[in-house]
């Protein structure tokens, strides 16, 4: 297979950036989209040119390292998979595919298509987790949890913190990702000593942060590549409101 | 024993050096019956005033499992802590990508567990060649850890009665893995990194992401310091501290292809290792069996598939050799079940080596199955017929799905194809009994030790050392080494510390002086076909030694005519792997030498010459029932090899047998 592309080049963060067009030849249809990016530094490093940085890790959708925004779709055209899943067959041999970062405020682009995504951590650091020092915990079935309430809970705990919500939003709101955090803890019983300063803090992280605000698009959720519902989202500004009381 | 092919060459090769200082392999094992060890341990250890505890700082590198839980709990006792990590975000590490489970020895499930049978199936399962007394201490642990990530909110399958859920994984015979979906390293890791993150928060530990450990710098003798290159501005830095504890996984990634991340390296412990820390047991690593087979040379990574499918899959082949019907077309009595076959007490349950082995064997006869004929069927057909589809899908839904996007296959109707791929590494730095090195002060934690596994790792045990190291033992032992030294105030302004950025700065010029003509990716993946035939899943003497020579040869080319992409000075992935590769290029050569030397079958380690009648790995218990830990010698210098003697005091040496 043989495509053009489009990819978005920026040497710094503070450097403009453009498209600029280059073509690959010899793509098998089994690869990898992220392979194919590959394919084309290996032959950008031979020809003495500047390879394109991307971020990628575990290569099979659950670090949430990797994440390229594909002809104007978060993680690419296909549903529920990370950019590293996204394999050729799904494009039409010879077809133009445009390449770009995971835009938003909040987001900076550090070089080509990398991104600081580091806010995300910040808001993690305001309540992210259950307060429990090393040690001090009762036994694990101290605490009964029903099988439902632990099912959705692991729903909402599946978030792999990509980014993909806040690149697809028209208003790059971080709901979809806090959201599923105050949701995992709302659940579950461990969570319910904290919830109210959570939901306090979180919220209040992620409009300090520069995110914007929900205003119910659902772009988020037809981007999650790992099916988190904005039902999350109801259930936060639920957390949010109780919090308030 | 069979003696096959060049056995008489390899004990010829053989250049046992005895350990003449043997003080330096203490494994300072606490005296007393095997299960008061720890106590023992806990009740005489040196404590640090909390008062002191803030006085003290500590640099751990990496954020998984074992680096993230040491990195809070230690900013949780008072410590100052600095903690680097190579990814974005520490909530990427890749303990994220472990899928099956974690093991631990509650016996929720009333099926005879308890911690001297889950310490028995580890050392069992490794094949007796782990320090008893360290699996001990990680059998007591474990159900510290199941309490402590319920504690934190990590949602574990459960019951309708709102119980712990359990299942069963290879080498065990009873229930006690515990699991979250597909995903339990992930909800394990973010619990931990939730708890990092609000250590964070709270000013107790300063995190520096994007930054790669590229030396190791001592004072008098001690780990005093780190060398990193930040990832972003490529800027040299260095950190001091009173302690450096190095958690940053395995090597698989040698090999090239692998289930790891892309990203993953042996760069912070093989530099460790070249400023004086030994290396244990180099040639132990894992083979996993139920892996997505190669589909060609464009490909990054090769996909695991957990090892939990075993509970329900059937593996299977033809009976005859070049059969090469669909599956569904070839009728019950011309499969042969291979697993069940020879192993009917475990079945499809036996430890990773053995099944890995069976599968190399069985299409190395001719009878696998698909275009390359190099991998079997895992089959859910008799189980979905039993249990219903929806059951299977609730239990591996996310791995099916994995699997259809690969391969574009549906494993509810067509059965799934697999083959081993490398996945985990045994070997690692030489620690004692507290996770200390041989260089004072350098502590090592999880898969980056060599401590619990021994020649084999059971399923659903790494994330149970990675947290017990973090969250359990460091907390203890480190206090101890931090009360029982004196440690001089030491600053980045110390000689030491220019000497390293000197060296590191060296090491990225040459890199990019080179010039040449073949990509770090062309090296890295020549280095991995060598090491994946002759130091994979079957190797023997003749290939070792070829291996030796072609790894030697390949490394000289590789400084003559690698040719690295983009500048010294800011995000340069291509100049990343350079240096990682050039570390794997020294190591693979290690594991080759090891593999050689070592003149027995055991565990992950197979030496076609030492193997038994039924084609079983063949111990050396009277010359071999030892760690082997290597000294770097220089670049090019044939290391020396020291031995730490394992003894068995609670465990009966015995043939391992899963019929």
């Amino acid at each position: 297979m043989k495509f053009n592309l489009k990819i978005w080049r920026q040497e710094g963060p503070e450097l403009p950036g453009a498209f600029r067009d280059y073509t690959v030849d010899n793509i098998i249809p089994e690869m990898s989209f992220l392979e194919m990016l590959d394919a084309l530094n290996e032959e950008l490093i031979r020809k003495g040119e500047e390879p394109v940085a991307f971020d990628s890790d575990c290569r099979e959708g659950i670090c949430g390292t990797c994440g390229l925004v594909i002809d104007g779709m978060a993680h690419g055209p296909k549903l529920a998979c990370t950019t590293c899943e996204v394999r050729m067959r799904v494009f039409e041999d010879g077809c133009t595919i445009t390449v770009e970062p995971f835009r938003a405020k909040a987001f900076p682009v550090i070089k080509d298509l990398v991104v600081d995504r580091s806010a995300f951590d910040r808001i993690i650091g305001k309540g992210g987790y259950v307060s429990e020092n090393t040690g001090s915990a009762p036994d694990g079935n101290a605490i009964p949890v029903p099988k439902d309430i632990a099912e959705k809970a692991m729903d909402s705990a599946a978030c792999i913190g990509c980014g993909a919500c806040v690149a697809a939003c028209p208003n790059a709101s971080a709901s979809l990702f806090v959201s599923a955090k105050i949701s995992q803890f709302a659940l579950l019983p461990q969570g319910h000593a904290e919830r109210k300063s959570r939901a306090q803090k979180m919220v209040g992280q992620m409009d300090a942060e520069g995110f914007g605000n929900c205003s119910n698009h659902a772009e988020c959720e037809a981007a999650c590549p790992k099916g988190i519902s904005i039902e999350n989202i109801a259930r936060m500004r639920a957390e949010y409101m109780r919090s308030l009381r | 024993m069979i003696e096959i092919g060049r056995a008489p060459e390899a004990r010829r090769e053989q250049t046992m050096i005895q350990a003449t200082e043997r003080s330096i392999l203490n494994s300072k094992i606490p005296a007393g019956p095997m299960a008061e060890k720890w106590s023992s341990f806990k009740a005489n250890c040196k404590l640090v005033s909390p008062a002191n505890k803030r006085k003290h700082t500590i640099i751990v590198v990496g954020t998984g499992l074992a680096g993230g839980a040491a990195a809070a709990s230690l900013a949780e006792l008072g410590y100052n802590v600095l903690n680097f990590c190579i990814q974005d975000s520490p909530r990427r590490a890749h303990s994220v990508a472990a899928q099956g489970g974690i093991n631990a020895a509650k016996n929720y499930q009333n099926d005879g567990d308890s911690v001297h049978r889950l310490f028995y199936d580890t050392i069992k399962g490794g094949d007796f060649r782990a320090r008893e007394a360290n699996v001990h201490r990680l059998a007591e642990l474990s159900v510290n850890i199941i309490d402590q990530c319920v504690a934190q909110g990590v949602p574990f399958a459960r019951e309708y009665g709102g119980t712990l859920a359990n299942r069963s994984f290879g080498g065990a015979q009873v229930s006690r893995t515990f699991y979250a979906r597909g995903q339990t390293g992930q909800q394990l890791l973010l619990g931990a990194y939730g708890q990092l993150m609000r250590q964070v928060d709270a000013g107790r530990v300063k995190l520096f992401p994007r930054r790669e450990m590229l030396d190791l710098v001592q004072v008098d003798g001690v780990a005093r310091g780190i060398i990193c290159r930040n990832l972003v501005s490529g800027e040299i830095e260095s950190y001091a501290a009173d302690a450096v504890l190095v958690a940053t996984g395995g090597y698989s990634t040698v090999f090239f292809l692998s289930t790891c991340a892309v990203n993953c390296n042996a760069t912070a412990i093989w530099r460790c290792h070249k400023r004086g820390a030994y290396f244990a047991n180099p040639c132990y690593t894992q083979i996993h069996p139920t892996c997505l087979p190669l589909l060609g040379e464009s490909q990054s990574k090769l996909t695991l598939m957990s090892e939990s499918l075993r509970n329900d899959g059937r593996v299977w082949v033809p009976k005859t050799k070049g059969d090469k019907r669909p599956p569904h077309e070839i009728p019950e009595v011309e499969r042969d079940y291979f697993l069940e076959r020879r192993y009917p007490a475990f079945g499809n349950l036996v430890p990773r080596d053995i099944a890995s082995r069976a599968a190399k064997a069985i299409c190395d006869e001719g009878r696998g199955v698909g275009a390359t004929g190099y991998s079997v069927y895992l089959d859910f057909g008799d189980a979905i017929k039993r249990l219903g589809q929806a059951t299977i899908k609730e239990r591996y839904g996310n791995l099916f799905a994995m699997y259809e996007e690969i391969t574009a296959d549906d494993p509810y109707h067509t059965p799934m194809r697999i083959y081993p791929a490398p996945h985990y590494t045994m070997g690692g730095l030489w620690v004692d009994y507290n996770l200390m090195s041989t260089i004072p002060g350098l502590h090592v934690l999880g898969e980056a030790n060599f401590s619990d596994h021994g020649a084999n790792r059971l399923g659903a045990s790494a994330l149970m050392q990675g947290l017990s190291d973090g969250y359990f033992v460091i907390p203890y032992t480190l206090g101890d080494y931090l009360a029982s030294n004196k440690l001089p105030k030491v600053g980045t302004d110390h000689d030491a510390f220019k000497q390293a950025v000197a060296g590191v700065k060296d090491q990225t010029a040459r890199l990019l002086a080179v010039k040449g003509t073949k990509t770090v990716r062309d090296y890295h993946w020549e280095l991995g076909r060598i090491l994946w035939d002759q130091v994979g899943m079957g190797r023997n003497a003749k290939g070792l030694t070829q291996a030796i020579s072609d790894i030697r040869a390949l490394r000289e080319d590789y400084w003559k005519n690698v040719k690295v992409g983009g500048t010294g000075d800011d995000l340069n992935k291509s100049l990343e792997f350079a240096g990682r590769v050039a570390d794997f290029m020294e190591l693979g050569e290690l594991m080759a030498r090891d593999a050689l030397e070592r003149n027995e079958s055991c565990g992950g380690h197979f030496r076609e010459e030492y193997q038994t009648e039924e084609g079983e790995a063949l111990r050396n218990d009277k010359d071999f029932c030892h760690v082997a830990a290597w000294e770097y010698q220089g670049e090019g210098a044939v290391p020396v090899r020291h031995q730490e003697a394992l003894s068995f005091e609670a465990v009966h040496l015995a043939q391992r047998s899963y019929k």
